[in-house]
């Protein structure tokens, strides 16, 4: 079984990285992309297929709950 | 009076802790590995600057679950002095001993220079020798420096003077053009409720003698020391 993991930025939480990168978009012409946000994917196995465990390491490992949130996708 | 400087793999300023701590303060200490269970002995923890386990996955969060860091919260709740200095302040916010987040640079550009910081309160074990609103010129390295946390927790952390040092003009004025990362309300450190964990991003570890530019860094250390002599 997989899972993927999103970490993204708390809505609340200014995105310096994602700003630049919507910034930079004007010279390529891409005018009707009026925002970017940028986070993480993290791609896990797993040999019993375990969703606490994902949930554990979403929860406790990757994301930092004061900045950060998360959502699973399961395949 | 002994105090310790924690090693992570990829902390690169303990060196300058401890030689601040031993030569120019003039006190016992001794390294902490990262994979000790206690830190038994000591009166004072410093964590020092560097990537902690490469920074891997965000700065100072895989160092929270190093064996020392488990000894280390359990060192601060009894009263312990810590300090966390840039990539330990990272590390202690992460491991929730301190409110708030270090988020990248406003500017995304890593930074290295000195900077004017406002001495907010002089009721922490860190800044006891100092007076209210005295600046000090200590340089920053950081590219994850940007004080974060949510409106609430900002609430709290002004309300209860824990906001130590605010980034400042050479006339000790806050303003946002003196705020190299876009840390809120202008903040380089803060402590906890309890009063005994400081986080800073600037480096005292890096101007402690004259020679390196300023000596302001020292008070601080001087400070932990008043701290634990009146203890």
């Amino acid at each position: 079984m997989k899972a993927t993991v999103i970490v993204t930025l708390k809505p609340t939480v200014l995105d310096p990285q994602g700003m630049t990168i919507q910034r930079s978009l004007g010279s390529l012409g891409l005018d009707d992309i009026t925002d970017v946000r940028q986070g993480k994917i993290f791609d896990v196995r797993l040999k019993n297929g375990s969703r606490e465990q994902v949930e554990r390491l979403a929860k406790d490992v990757l994301t930092n709950p004061v900045i950060e949130e998360y959502r699973i996708i399961w395949e | 009076m002994k105090f310790g400087v924690v090693i992570f793999p990829g902390s690169n300023c303990e060196q300058d802790c401890y030689y601040a701590i031993r030569t120019v303060v003039g006190q016992p200490v001794e390294y902490i590995w990262h994979q000790d269970t206690s830190v038994k002995g000591f009166d004072a923890v410093v964590l020092p600057g560097g990537f902690a386990y490469g920074d891997y996955l965000r700065t100072g969060a895989l160092a929270k679950f190093s064996p020392v860091m488990r000894a280390i919260a359990d060192f601060a709740k009894k009263g312990g002095l810590v300090i966390g200095i840039c990539n330990g302040f990272q590390i202690l916010a992460e491991a929730g001993l301190l409110p708030g987040a270090l988020l990248r640079n406003v500017g995304l550009k890593y930074l290295c220079k000195f900077e004017y910081l406002r001495t907010e309160t002089t009721h922490t074990d860190f800044t006891n020798l100092m007076t209210k609103g005295q600046l000090l010129r200590i340089p920053i390295g950081h590219g994850d420096g940007n004080f974060f946390a949510d409106s609430e927790t900002l609430e709290r952390i002004e309300d209860h003077d824990q906001a130590v040092f605010r980034y400042a003009d050479a006339h000790g004025r806050v303003t946002p053009e003196a705020n190299p990362n876009g840390s809120l309300n202008n903040i380089a450190g803060i402590v906890n409720e309890q009063r005994n964990v400081l986080g800073m991003m600037p480096h005292p570890d890096r101007a402690y003698e004259s020679i390196l530019g300023s000596a302001d860094g020292k008070l601080i250390f001087e400070s932990m020391v008043n701290a634990l002599v009146t203890k």
